[in-house]
């Protein structure tokens, strides 16, 4: 299936807007995204290994996180999964600001 | 002289003028003489009047809302103008509420301009919401976001949403009744690490355009009644593809502030809520935070050197590596001759860096912030004599060499 990779995100997959995955669930689809790209993993999952609550993941139009069964949600190849994570709008001054660093 | 009295409400008449002006609504069915009334009655408050802000108060003044409020509290830098089109290089300087209201009063007299300015926060947002009939969130960071849409929940108010990051835009419309809020969809803001650092922080400037009129195009619909606003969507613009996309959003029943057993039930210091530190005052941050590096000699283990003091360095003819830390279209603008490895590719191009090993080496960026990382970085991998330069190739073109420019 094709996963949707946001452009925050695409540092960590070699600049591709869409990378081709195989799996038969959301969760599989997920695990060789990060298996291809480990550099995403810390941004997709907490410590625990829990999906983080600023990335939003869609199967075609349906949050994951509201589908019966989650991640265990089976998938064809026609399917596409999209990152969806919180952006604040804004250029390099205000993000610089919001890194919190006196050095600047 | 037209009149309507809705049921219980009295809407404000238009002049002959106004009428004139408006003509193109009125003969739209769908806006009419009543539509055009109540935007003339309605009170929109514009937090931000930067990149989304701009185009957005300007549409709603040209519309004919009555009252705009603008909520900002920079001033207009040069480098504001390749998006903030609220702005001109006449009111370069000037603060932004000031120079906002000079372009909307010119494009609409008959347009109540109330000017805020200051940092929405949580002593002052619900007192400044209270006065307003929609919220349109315009600003840069997720604090204020936060900030917004737990304000608007708070005061019932809806959130006109938009963001932008480079070539992507997000917009919906929050916190109506029955519709998911902000906190619904994001619950929790990314830790600061995991923000995108400056070097992939520029915006093509007229994508807040889109969004930003996209956000003024739901201000009139919910004013009017009128269409399928974005509430329970989110629209998502890509305008390098110029795809756009909807997603359905879900309200949260367990959402800290709008779900059936709200925690939040008073505004929080967001500050502490998205892990960041506290600005040093109220004003233009980067005055408090420039003003702090030349307090702070060493920050976590890294010497700061100033760039008096690297001119001397040069000028006397001392040992110094300098390491440049930008990415390569940041060297195109303007540099110092230094050798190049971005930030991103350094740990894994350090060896590159073992012949300088026992060199005193400075490192630099454009501001000072990745070079910190960079110095960091290299001093964890043995180098033992790192510095940052502080204030990065700003603060040399500010303080050494003038003819540089400044991006």
């Amino acid at each position: 299936m094709n996963i949707n990779i946001p452009t925050p995100l695409r540092a960590y997959t070699g600049g591709q807007q869409t990378v081709s995955i195989p799996g038969a669930t959301v969760g599989e689809a997920l695990e060789a995204l990060t298996g291809a790209y480990p550099e995403l993993r810390q941004h997709l999952y907490s410590g625990e290994g829990k999906l983080r609550s600023f990335v939003n993941l869609y199967l075609n139009d349906d949050d994951i996180r509201y589908l019966p069964q989650k991640e265990a949600t089976p998938v064809e190849e026609s399917d596409e999964l999209s990152i969806i994570p919180s952006i604040a709008g804004g250029c390099c001054r205000r993000l610089q600001i919001l890194l919190g660093m006196p050095n600047l | 002289m037209a009149t309507t009295t809705l049921p219980g409400i009295e809407l404000p008449k238009l002049s002959n003028d106004e009428i004139s002006r408006y003509s193109r609504h009125l003969i739209l069915p769908e806006v009419g003489m009543e539509g055009q009334q109540k935007l003339k009655a309605a009170k929109v408050l514009c937090v931000g009047t930067g990149g989304l802000g701009a185009p957005l108060a300007l549409y709603l003044a040209a519309a004919g809302v009555g009252t705009i409020g603008l909520v900002d509290f920079d001033t207009v830098d040069a480098s504001n103008l390749q998006r903030q089109i609220i702005h001109s290089t006449a009111t370069v300087g000037k603060l932004k509420v000031d120079s906002a209201e000079i372009m909307l009063k010119a494009l609409n007299p008959y347009l109540n301009v109330v000017k805020h300015n200051t940092m929405l926060t949580s002593a002052n947002a619900l007192e400044i919401f209270r006065d307003y009939d929609i919220i349109a969130d315009g600003t840069d960071n997720f604090q204020t976001r936060y900030l917004v849409n737990d304000a608007c929940v708070l005061t019932g108010k809806p959130n006109v949403y938009g963001s932008i990051f480079r070539f992507e835009g997000q917009a919906s419309v929050f916190a109506t009744k029955d519709a998911p809020c902000y906190r619904c969809l994001y619950p929790e803001p990314p830790p600061p690490g995991l923000v995108p650092s400056c070097a992939e922080g520029g915006v093509l400037g007229i994508l807040p355009g889109l969004v930003g009129i996209i956000q003024a195009t739901e201000v009139i619909k919910l004013i009017l009644g009128i269409g399928e606003s974005l509430a329970g969507r989110l629209l998502l613009v890509d305008a390098l593809t110029m795809k756009f996309r909807t997603l359905k959003l879900h309200k949260n029943p367990d959402c800290p502030v709008c779900g059936t057993h709200p925690t939040v039930t008073a505004l929080i210091d967001y500050d502490q809520f998205c892990g960041i530190q506290k600005p040093t005052s109220v004003g233009p941050l980067e005055v408090a935070q420039n003003k702090a590096v030349a307090d702070v000699p060493v920050v976590d283990g890294i010497p700061q050197i100033t760039v008096q003091e690297l001119k001397r360095r040069f000028d006397a003819h001392e040992d110094v590596f300098v390491l440049d830390v930008r990415e390569p279209h940041e060297v195109q603008i303007v540099n110092i001759g230094a050798p190049l490895i971005p930030l991103g590719q350094l740990a894994n191009r350090i060896d590159e860096l073992a012949p300088q090993k026992d060199r005193e080496i400075v490192v630099h960026c454009k501001s000072g912030a990745r070079s910190q990382k960079a110095a960091q970085l290299l001093k964890s991998a043995g180098f033992a004599n790192v510095e940052n330069l502080a204030g990065g190739i700003l603060a040399w073109a500010d303080k050494i060499d003038p003819t540089l420019p400044k991006y």
